[in-house]
């Protein structure tokens, strides 16, 4: 597989940077309300939100960039990928909706009330969690194109192999949201996120190991993308650097260093992600629309290339600001009545 | 309003429901973005208090609206693709790049700045945290750039070819994005979201005037909405007017259906100011109309023909009852905002602006006034294009996704109930927060605790007294 940097190269890698960034930063904020039934007392919920409170909206923003930008430089993509993915897309943007107003909404009420916003919260995270990765497995599994349209019927997107992509998703969001809660907090909710962390590791390993097992059996030509020579050599590095990472992990979970466990897992998440790229590369939607194919004209991508060269690492400065600004551990609300 | 419940219909349907939901709160959170920065540039120049209080007070209505501006607009941004993928493939080339700006340009402004703005008084120092506000009010502002302009680009083409494959490709950046109505449109809009916030700051103050007169906060927001209301006012007014010439000129169909004008006058056409469109028989049954008006205001001749939609072929007329009821309502609200603003301007000069009862029940009457007169203008102007989405090029029946019914109808009563359980519930605590007047001593929006719990000790107390008196 040799890759040429023309534009729409270019694009595919923004678009897969825009995309991991959102996976990034919203996984963890995702997974929070994902693990938030597992913390029932209010002032640990208090402390969970508070953690991410100041930077939701800016983490969710990489999610319309992903979408306004595959509509802008994959048009065809666009086009043919929402219509395939209808139900889980309405899915995810509804539980969006919910978790996001929860944000506001939690503080603003009585306790009953404030209960059923923290459902809302919960069930929105996990709903939208579960839709991406539905939506993700039912990408990679193929999707019925005929001439510039989707083929297929509105139930396409479900099978077993979609499920265990959407329920991996969900187990590594919620990975992400423990080892973020180790780093953000301290006392009996700290401990509680490291023995969840724990529990979550294994079935993150366990997802990816299901994962990359059912993958070659979808086409053929993921497992030759895989398993011939020579893309063994860019290949085989991947399995094995997950095994590094994942001892990395373990120890500095044994070890209780505060910070390490999150952005390893986030090494991990890089790694699966890239392990995604390999299969499905140079196809935007796997097996029937390259990238090429689905480019808009070159007058479109170079006009926007400009905008992102300057104000990608402009955005990613004062977004590292804003994160720096609510930097270390959140408090929780002892002592202050 | 639908021939059909088809797909299209359906999908038409969803789009217009939830952009109605979701243009409210950009139209509010644009002019109280401006608003906010105004107070706190306000407050770090004179040191008043009552300005930081008022700041506290309109941040909290703030943050909930955008909140719900955020959801509510995270779900269009997919829609295109998921309801109108024919759409997307045709003018993703052209649209989409205007799209990517803006959430580039926009959304990471505003996004990135507002977490400072609402949780980092006290975190940042005074300065910076004025800066937040700034670029949170600049990005709301960015944001209407590019969008007006994409929609604008669906009202007026230019710039443009047409590929082999039927896609719209760019020919001239500058002459797409500064498309014909574009200038209009953003100046209309900006305006309209200003006046609106006005109305909503005014209804407010006029709330807690009536109740009491002397709070200081409300005396002081009242007076500001009331000068945007009587300035902003007749402003407005003339900006529509060009608007409406501009669209005369560029898409003249859906000024007949404004106009109500099936038939073509030669010589000089009436103003119709009510009467029951029928678009079956193709003409405005009881009409009450002023001779030669219509001429007037369009041609500034009494005689001037102007041609109806006789001169247009049946299968492009917009529905016209729509368009027509729609406009007379923008209008009327429109004129109604600028008597407030006159009747304002008459309290102010005989010194009671904050005793009048028949000013303030006005105001609080028109609180609401700026969502319904956004509403209805956008009505006008998204279902005068019709039946085209992009203007005379492709039509709104061949732009839709191939789906099934089932699955639109689905996601239709999805959209409804969600929206209406959520949305309602975000306006009762908006409600709730306004029916407490402004204190002295606001606080500002819980969430960051550290900071709030720094706030009150007396170290900081300190220093923030220092920095106010």
């Amino acid at each position: 597989m040799s890759v040429s940097f023309d534009v729409a190269t270019i694009w595919a890698f923004i678009i897969a940077f825009a995309v991991f960034v959102y996976v990034v930063m919203d996984g963890f904020d995702l997974g929070l309300g994902i693990l938030f039934p597992l913390f029932p007392e209010k002032s640990d919920r208090d402390v969970i939100m508070n953690s991410v409170a100041p930077v939701w909206d800016g983490n969710e923003t990489w999610l319309v960039l992903g979408g306004g930008g595959l509509m802008a430089a994959f048009p065809l993509a666009y086009s043919v990928l929402m219509p395939a993915l209808y139900t889980p897309i309405i899915a995810m943007l509804i539980g969006l909706v919910f978790r996001g107003v929860a944000f506001e909404f939690r503080w603003r009420t009585t306790q009953v009330e404030r209960n059923r916003w923290d459902l809302a919260f919960a069930g929105g995270s996990s709903v939208a969690a579960l839709a991406q990765g539905i939506a993700l497995g039912a990408i990679l599994q193929g999707i019925h194109v005929e001439g510039r349209h989707y083929a297929g019927g509105w139930w396409d997107w479900l099978t077993p192999f979609t499920v265990l992509t959407g329920v991996s998703l969900v187990a590594g969001y919620a990975l992400l949201g423990a080892t973020w809660l180790v780093m953000k907090t301290e006392g009996g909710l700290r401990d509680k996120a490291y023995r969840l962390s724990w529990l979550l590791l294994f079935a993150m390993l366990g997802a990816i190991g299901a994962v990359s097992i059912a993958t070659p059996f979808l086409h053929v030509q993921y497992a030759q993308r895989w398993f011939t020579w020579p893309n063994l050599i860019l290949t085989a590095p991947v399995p094995i650097a997950v095994a590094a990472v994942t001892i990395m992990l373990l120890r500095s979970l044994a070890a209780r260093q505060d910070y390490r466990p999150f952005f390893l897992s986030l090494a991990l998440f890089a790694l699966s992600y890239a392990g995604l790229g390999i299969s499905m590369y140079p196809y935007i939607v796997p097996q029937s629309i390259t990238i090429w194919q689905a480019a808009s004209p070159e007058r479109s991508q170079i006009f926007m290339l400009f905008g992102v060269a300057v104000l990608v690492p402009l955005i990613l400065g004062y977004t590292a600001w804003a994160y720096w600004v609510f930097r270390g551990k959140v408090k929780p609300e002892s002592g202050y009545h | 309003m639908f021939e059909s419940w088809d797909a299209v219909g359906l999908a038409r349907a969803q789009f217009a429901f939830t952009m109605s939901f979701h243009i409210v709160f950009p139209a509010f959170s644009i002019g109280l973005a401006s608003y906010l920065a105004v107070l706190e540039a306000l407050w770090l120049w004179t040191g008043r208090e009552v300005f930081i209080n008022l700041f506290n007070y309109w941040l909290k209505i703030f943050a909930v609206a955008f909140g719900m501006g955020v959801v509510s607009g995270i779900v269009m941004s997919y829609q295109f693709g998921t309801n109108w993928s024919v759409f997307s493939d045709k003018t993703g080339p052209v649209i989409g790049p205007l799209m990517a700006y803006e959430v580039l340009t926009a959304f990471f402004l505003e996004a990135g700045f507002l977490g400072v703005m609402l949780f980092g008084l006290e975190r940042v120092g005074h300065r910076l945290h004025f800066l937040a506000t700034l670029m949170v009010a600049i990005g709301t502002l960015i944001s209407a750039f590019w969008i007006l302009s994409a929609n604008s680009w669906m009202q007026t083409p230019a710039g443009y070819a047409v590929n082999a494959d039927g896609q719209f490709v760019p020919a001239d950046w500058l002459k797409l994005i500064f498309n014909p109505s574009f200038p209009y449109r953003i100046v209309h809009m900006v305006l309209a979201a200003y006046l609106t916030t006005a109305l909503v700051v005014s209804a407010v103050g006029a709330f807690h005037l009536w109740r009491d007169s002397h709070q200081a906060g409300a005396r002081v927001m009242f007076s500001m909405a009331m000068w945007m209301a009587t300035l902003v006012g007749p402003i407005q007014i003339l900006a529509g007017d060009q608007h409406g010439l501009n669209t005369l000129e560029h898409q003249p169909a859906k000024v007949m259906a404004m106009e109500g004008h099936y038939q073509s006058h030669n010589d000089g056409a009436p103003l119709i100011l009510f009467g029951l469109p029928d678009q079956q028989a193709g003409q405005v049954r009881y009409p009450i109309e002023i001779p030669k008006l219509s001429s007037l205001i369009l041609k500034h001749a009494l005689d001037a023909p102007l041609k109806g939609l006789d001169t247009v072929p049946r299968q492009d007329w917009p529905p016209v009852p729509i368009t027509f009821w729609s406009f007379r309502i923008m209008v009327g609200l429109g004129f109604l905002i600028f008597g407030l603003g006159l009747l304002s301007l008459w309290e102010r000069w005989r010194g009671r602006l904050y005793e009048s009862r028949l000013l303030h029940a006005f105001a609080v009457a028109m609180g609401p006034a700026g969502f319904v007169a956004v509403l209805a203008g956008w009505i006008t102007t998204e279902t005068g294009r019709q039946p085209f989405t992009v203007y005379g090029l492709l039509r709104t029946a061949d732009a839709a996704s191939p789906l099934a019914a089932p699955a639109v109808s689905s996601s239709l009563i999805a959209f409804v109930v969600v929206y209406f359980i959520v949305f309602a519930a975000g306006v009762t605590y908006i409600l709730r927060l306004m029916a407490h007047p402004p204190l002295h001593g606001e606080q500002g929006p819980p969430g960051d605790i550290p900071a709030r719990a720094a706030g009150i000790t007396p170290a900081v107390a300190a220093v923030t007294k220092g920095e106010t008196e």
